[in-house]
């Protein structure tokens, strides 16, 4: 398991459950929702913030609300 | 006898970026207002249109993403849809097709209220684009309303629409997770009221709606799925290479941000250069029909009323108009392409350490120009603490009309000492004073960032929509909207204020000023006597003149004297007037050429000890109380129209003047 701030970009992952309760709430009603795939986009010149997609458009977040995203890493096939 | 027509009210409810705006202007055109939601700083858009027999009137609610609001605006989209306020007959569910299972999530939520609802798809022309088919019958029978599919743009589906609304429906389907609200939530007896607990309990234990909120929503996303599934087809991946490849460059480590320079310096070069060409034929166009009107009217105090306090004070309103139209039509189209949020995502972690947020640094550069059009533009920064910071910082930066005071001031400082090596001193001392604006505003943004408390929770969840081409209409809607807000909200407190100036300088007790023209007229068979000494004579005996002198032990710690006294008073309508005060108290005429005024300045000598006035230790304190003191009606009359209080503009005026205080006294006591 690991949060999806750690993602490297094009990776994808699956998201596992969520770490802050107000943050969840609003990741949920953005298509956050478990069982989602999410894939790393791009990050900012700096790294941060991060460019998510996820059910179906881009979402920008900052890695420490990232990181309250828990996600298993979709291996390669 | 005829009956008045049956009158119905409407609210567009839907997500940011779903293309409601845009509909609102296809409904309404040109019958569209704004005014205010009581108690909050949200603009209320409304409008009305007509269909058939039927008057009805459209209210363009804020973006939210659902009914359980994270952010102010959000709330405020939740109450008007709740009717507190004004009582909403129909709402239209407003989706972007292309984008179809996040945004039913709102739509379903609205359907639960049980009220009569329509829903818009929206885009449909982009979602036909990206081969996306959608089965409008199966989803009007899942949902259990009329969907009415649009493409706001282009105005295609809008009668459709409009007649689906005089015959909407209740949905007799439910959404909401009703074991859930049972075992939680058990005093509510319908998804309505559970909406009004989460809005009454806000800021108190929320644990019980919280976790409804959480086991809903993705009971709710089940269902959302399952309709995907029954009445949508859309191809395995969805092609977006368009957007994907524009990101690329948008947001690269080197190209992204010389974009955004790029973006800046035309932003800049159009307000503070090209601004200024229309801003001269308003302040000429203004001065003609001051004479002509002076001219016509008999003379007198009305005369004098109408001309100097009336017309002057409506004239320094109207000349904000270019940059104010200019700013706005820059920025429309940076948000309605998309690009905004590119920038406020690039410019993210940069700008967070100082408090502020990405989208702070267009209406901070714009500052430069203008804090009155920046503070407006404030208003695309969706967290109110990160906004408010915005506002209050703002105007420390040093705006163009500092700049003749700047000049003024530096030319008396190193008159004869032209440069240093190959910089002249007087672009090192500009450049620094630019830097100091700089510096006080983000200083003062990290401090407000540790002082100012909000229950609005920060965070940086943010969509990044796909790029569009940017909409003429919207653009020139928002224009004209900007700038009727200002001249007719911010407008009449400058108007007031600026009576109230001219008043002051134009007016002495008793028979001060008939004394003055007696005397002056006995002087003239002795010398001619010089209209530029009646008029310095008239505005030290003026009111302003008394305070000038009244305020003179306050600001004697500061090196300044009673007539920099008046200055300050008089300058407080629009800085640059302190050159214009200065010239009439010198009696080197009221002329935009302040190069006899600068050689009279560094002539004037103390009365009693024969030592120059005007000593480096003035000029620099005089310098840096310009930078930092809150010498601008219109400032502080747009910082309450954004803010919609009187706290912040006086919050503005006492922190920005009470800096000015202590710096120039730190300067002027180093100094001499």
């Amino acid at each position: 398991m690991s949060t999806l701030d750690t993602l490297k970009q094009g990776e994808t992952a699956t998201i596992q459950t969520f770490n802050d309760a107000f943050l969840s709430l609003k990741l949920i009603e953005m298509g956050c929702l478990p069982g989602e795939t999410v894939k790393l986009a791009y990050t900012a010149p700096f790294g941060d913030p991060i460019a998510i997609e996820v059910s179906g458009y881009t979402l920008s977040l900052r890695k420490q609300e990232a990181s309250t995203v828990v996600v298993s890493v979709n291996t390669k096939n | 006898m005829t009956n008045p027509l049956p009158h119905i009210s409407i609210a567009l409810v839907g997500n940011p970026n779903s293309g409601k705006s845009t509909l609102f202007n296809s409904l309404t055109g040109l019958n569209q207002k704004t005014g205010n939601y009581a108690g909050v700083t949200v603009d209320k858009h409304y409008g009305t249109y007509k269909y058939n027999n039927t008057s009805v009137t459209v209210t363009d609610l804020p973006g939210t993403y659902s009914l359980f609001p994270k952010s102010m605006d959000e709330e405020v989209a939740c109450k008007a849809l709740l009717s507190e306020g004004e009582k909403v007959d129909v709402a239209i569910i407003v989706v972007d097709a292309s984008n179809l299972k996040r945004h039913l999530l709102l739509a379903t939520q609205v359907i639960d209220l049980k009220m009569p609802c329509v829903l818009a798809l929206n885009m449909i022309d982009e979602a036909d684009k990206s081969n996306i088919t959608i089965y409008v019958s199966e989803l009007e029978k899942l949902l259990g309303i009329d969907v009415i599919p649009i493409d706001s743009r282009n105005k295609k589906g809008i009668e459709d629409l409009q007649k689906a609304v005089v015959k909407a429906k209740i949905s007799n389907t439910v959404f909401y997770n009703f074991e859930k609200q049972k075992e939680l939530l058990p005093d509510c007896a319908s998804y309505t009221d559970i909406i009004k607990e989460d809005l009454s309990v806000k800021g108190l234990n929320t644990n019980a709606v919280n976790d409804f909120e959480l086991a809903d929503n993705i009971h709710r996303f089940s269902t959302i799925n399952y309709i995907i599934a029954k009445c949508v087809k859309q191809p395995q991946h969805v092609n977006k290479s368009v957007t994907q490849k524009l990101d690329q460059f948008f947001t690269h480590k080197i190209f992204g941000f010389l974009f955004f320079l790029l973006i800046l310096f035309i932003v800049f070069q159009f307000i503070f250069f090209i601004a200024e060409y229309p801003m001269s034929w308003i302040e000429d166009g203004f001065l003609f029909l001051m004479n002509f009107t002076s001219g016509i009217l008999p003379k007198g105090q009305l005369n004098d009323l109408i001309v100097n306090g009336v017309l002057a004070g409506i004239s320094g309103i109207v000349v904000f108009i270019p940059q104010i139209a200019l700013l706005f039509f820059f920025i429309a189209i940076l948000e309605d392409t998309g690009y905004m949020a590119r920038a406020s995502f690039i410019l993210d972690k940069l700008m967070r350490r100082f408090g502020l947020n990405g989208k702070s640094v267009i209406p901070m550069i714009s500052s430069v120009a203008c804090a009155v059009p920046s503070i407006m533009s404030t208003r695309t920064i969706m967290n109110w603490k990160d906004r408010m910071i915005t506002i209050l910082v703002t105007p420390l930066i040093s705006c163009s009309a500092r700049l003749p005071v700047y000049t003024l001031l530096i030319g008396i400082m190193f008159a004869g000492k032209e440069s240093l090596g190959i910089f002249s001193y007087q672009g090192l001392v500009l450049m620094g004073m630019y830097l100091l604006g700089f510096a006080a505003a983000l200083i003062a943004a990290i401090v407000l960032k540790y002082v100012l408390k909000t229950k609005e929770k920060s965070y940086f969840i943010m969509e990044l929509p796909v790029y569009r081409k940017p909409q003429l209409q919207t653009v020139i809607m928002l224009v004209f909207d900007k700038v009727k807000v200002f001249l007719f909200d911010a407008g009449k407190i400058i108007l007031a204020i600026s009576i109230i100036l001219w008043f002051l300088t134009s007016h002495a007790p008793g028979n001060a000023f008939s004394t003055i023209e007696k005397n002056a007229l006995a002087q003239q068979t002795i010398k001619q006597v010089n209209k530029y000494e009646l008029n310095s004579q008239k505005l030290e005996a003026s009111y302003a003149g008394i305070l000038g002198k009244k305020i003179e032990p306050a600001i004697k710690p500061l090196g300044f004297d009673w007539k920099i006294g008046i200055a300050l008073i008089t300058s407080f309508a629009a800085r640059e007037v302190f050159v214009g005060t200065m010239a009439t108290i010198y009696s080197t005429g009221d002329t935009e050429n302040s190069e006899t005024l600068r050689e009279k300045l560094m002539s004037e000598k103390e009365y009693e000890t024969g030592k120059p006035v005007y000593t480096s230790a003035v000029c620099w304190s005089l310098l840096v109380f310009y930078a930092f003191a809150m010498q601008c009606m219109s400032t502080l009359a747009t910082t309450y129209r954004e803010t919609k209080h009187w706290k912040w503009p006086a919050v503005q005026l006492v922190f920005m003047s009470g800096l000015a205080y202590l710096s120039s006294l730190l300067v002027y006591t180093v100094l001499s």
